[in-house]
């Protein structure tokens, strides 16, 4: 076992904090009772069933980046109720508080086995990771950061899709970072993204299928339609399987399946063979 | 109209579809099939013509205004070849540096096991990414329905117009009452709340301009006075767009998008 130190329990984050007084979760999975302090040291990995339970976006930063390389960009940027939607304000205030953090995205500079790269990601506590004005302003901003530092960007989406309350606002933000994306492409930089349960709708399709090399975490929902939606076309039950990362791979849409405790070697091994040579080669 | 009006009108079978403008504004219009890829997909038409002078490639979402022909057309839902199809007749427009003009009108991409499987979301994503980038004058307008990530791909433009009965949305104002307040008979105040209509959008400059729709019921001259404006602003939007260097307009298509939303 090459990477013991993952498994050590970190300390100072904010879940553990919150979730002191119920020390047990349930998997959603297999209903297993498991032991936080259990299920934290297996990065959240059901042991009975194998489920990668939802994480937070910062418990993820910890395990893949180099020990305190992480240094964090656009932290306090904050949505606005663009359309004046009905009741958004208490949503916002209501996610701000379960999530502590200020938007559904945690972007920043770090390294992963040395290789310095931008990379953000997604917080499903934060309304489900929808994507609203700030989330697409701030992945814009990675891209371009790592566009203007010729560095690679490192994506790990989780969204329901759309924020509604933002209405078109939401729509577009689908168009700018898929513009900044391209702009990072055409500069020959990489770009990486892993795929956690769910990534649908919205960020599917756009910036969770725009990678040069597109990873996902094992069962984790892919897809763009709604189940619900898709049963009523169909008319019968959906096969077995359906929008889970190994059925999407099998379709030819995800490179990679990753265990949670592969993915910083894998990706560090990715970012190594993706390296320039320094020399400027031939 | 209200807005869930506009809406609901925007669905109506007796409406123009893409086929209708297209018979209306391209001359020797040549229809061109399929993604290389997978099939043809009849939701999207897409094809060669001449708007006046000036060969252009037109990509339209299509409806169907029977229920033949909406059948044949999946009532304007496209499934991931359609995408692919606009594509790859986007790309041969750019290597032949002529402008695109995308007509949209769709309730959104195909749900469905198959569409699924082929990988719409793939799909769409991969348009956004080339519109964004597309080397070649692009104007699209929304003739009926904007419904979400289906309509979006083919929105990528320098150039969004609407029709002033359209409407363009995130979420269809039935599933956003759904979701958000458990009912639906709430899609009149989603459709109010999501600012979806063209004045809504022209306001806060999503779309570039509004023009009026189409009318069955209009005779031949005021069809004809219709077709003589419509043809003289994208002329005039065409031949400005066409002067500017490919690299001038990729860049100012990226600052259009990128200020949407900014804080
Ligand atoms: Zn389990």
């Amino acid at each position: 076992m090459k990477f013991q130190g993952l498994l050590k329990p970190a300390c100072n984050s904010l879940e553990d904090e919150s979730e002191k007084n119920l020390d047990v979760r349930v998997c959603s999975r297999c209903g297993s009772s498991v032991l936080k302090s259990d299920l934290r040291a297996n990065l959240y990995i059901c042991p009975e069933c194998n489920a990668h339970l939802m994480m937070r976006a910062r418990r993820r930063i910890e395990i893949l980046c180099d020990k305190s390389s992480f240094v964090e960009i656009d932290k306090g940027m904050e949505s606005e109720n663009l359309l004046g939607f009905p009741g958004y304000e208490d949503k916002i205030r209501a996610a701000k508080e379960k999530s502590r953090e200020n938007e559904a995205v945690v972007c920043g500079k770090a390294r992963i086995g040395g290789n310095p790269l931008y990379i953000f990601v997604m917080e499903p506590s934060f309304m489900m990771g929808s994507m609203g004005s700030i989330v697409g302003e701030k992945i814009t901003r990675c891209f371009e950061k790592a566009i203007e530092e010729k560095l690679p960007v490192l994506g790990i989406t989780v969204s329901g899709g759309a924020r509604m309350q933002e209405g078109i606002f939401s729509l577009m933000q689908m168009t700018k970072v898929s513009a900044a994306v391209k702009r990072h492409d055409d500069a020959g930089l990489l770009y990486m993204a892993l795929l956690t349960n769910p990534t649908t709708g919205g960020v599917d399709a756009s910036f969770a299928m725009q990678a040069d090399i597109i990873l996902a975490e094992p069962g984790a929902r892919v897809g763009f339609a709604g189940p619900r939606v898709i049963e009523q076309t169909y008319r019968k039950k959906l096969p077995d399987g359906f929008q889970k990362a190994e059925a999407v791979m099998e379709c030819g849409f995800i490179d990679m399946i990753l265990s949670r405790f592969d993915q910083k070697r894998v990706i560090a091994s990715l970012l190594d063979m993706h390296k320039e040579e320094i020399d400027g080669g031939i | 109209m209200e807005a869930y009006d506009i809406v609901k009108n925007s669905r109506n079978a007796d409406r123009w579809c893409a086929s209708d403008y297209i018979k209306l504004l391209i001359t020797d219009f040549l229809e061109l099939h399929g993604d290389r890829k997978y099939g043809d997909d009849k939701a999207v038409i897409a094809g060669i013509g001449k708007l006046l002078d000036r060969p252009i490639t037109v990509i339209g979402i299509e409806k169907g205004n029977d229920i033949v022909s909406r059948l044949e057309h999946n009532f304007g839902s496209a499934h991931p070849e359609g995408y692919r199809k606009a594509m790859r007749l986007m790309k041969e427009a750019e290597k032949f540096g002529r402008p695109v003009l995308c007509l949209i009108d769709t309730a959104g991409a195909y749900a469905g096991v198959d569409a699924e499987e082929r990988g719409q979301g793939q799909a769409i994503a991969e348009s956004l990414m080339l519109m964004s980038s597309l080397r070649t004058p692009v104007i699209s307008i929304i003739i009926g329905e904007g419904g979400s990530g289906g309509a979006l791909a083919l929105a990528v433009s320098d150039r969004l117009y609407m029709l002033d009965d359209a409407y363009f949305s995130v979420v269809s104002p039935e599933n956003c009452a759904t979701i958000l307040w458990k009912n639906n008979k709430y899609a009149d105040k989603a459709a109010d709340a999501l600012k979806l209509t063209a004045v809504d959008l022209k306001e806060r400059e999503i779309i570039d301009d509004v023009f009026k729709t189409a009318s069955s019921a209009w005779d031949e001259k005021t069809i004809n006075i219709y077709k003589e404006k419509l043809l003289t602003k994208l002329d005039k939007e065409y031949e400005s767009l066409a002067k500017m260097p490919a690299l001038d307009l990729v860049d100012m298509r990226y600052k259009k998008y990128r200020r949407i939303g900014r804080v």
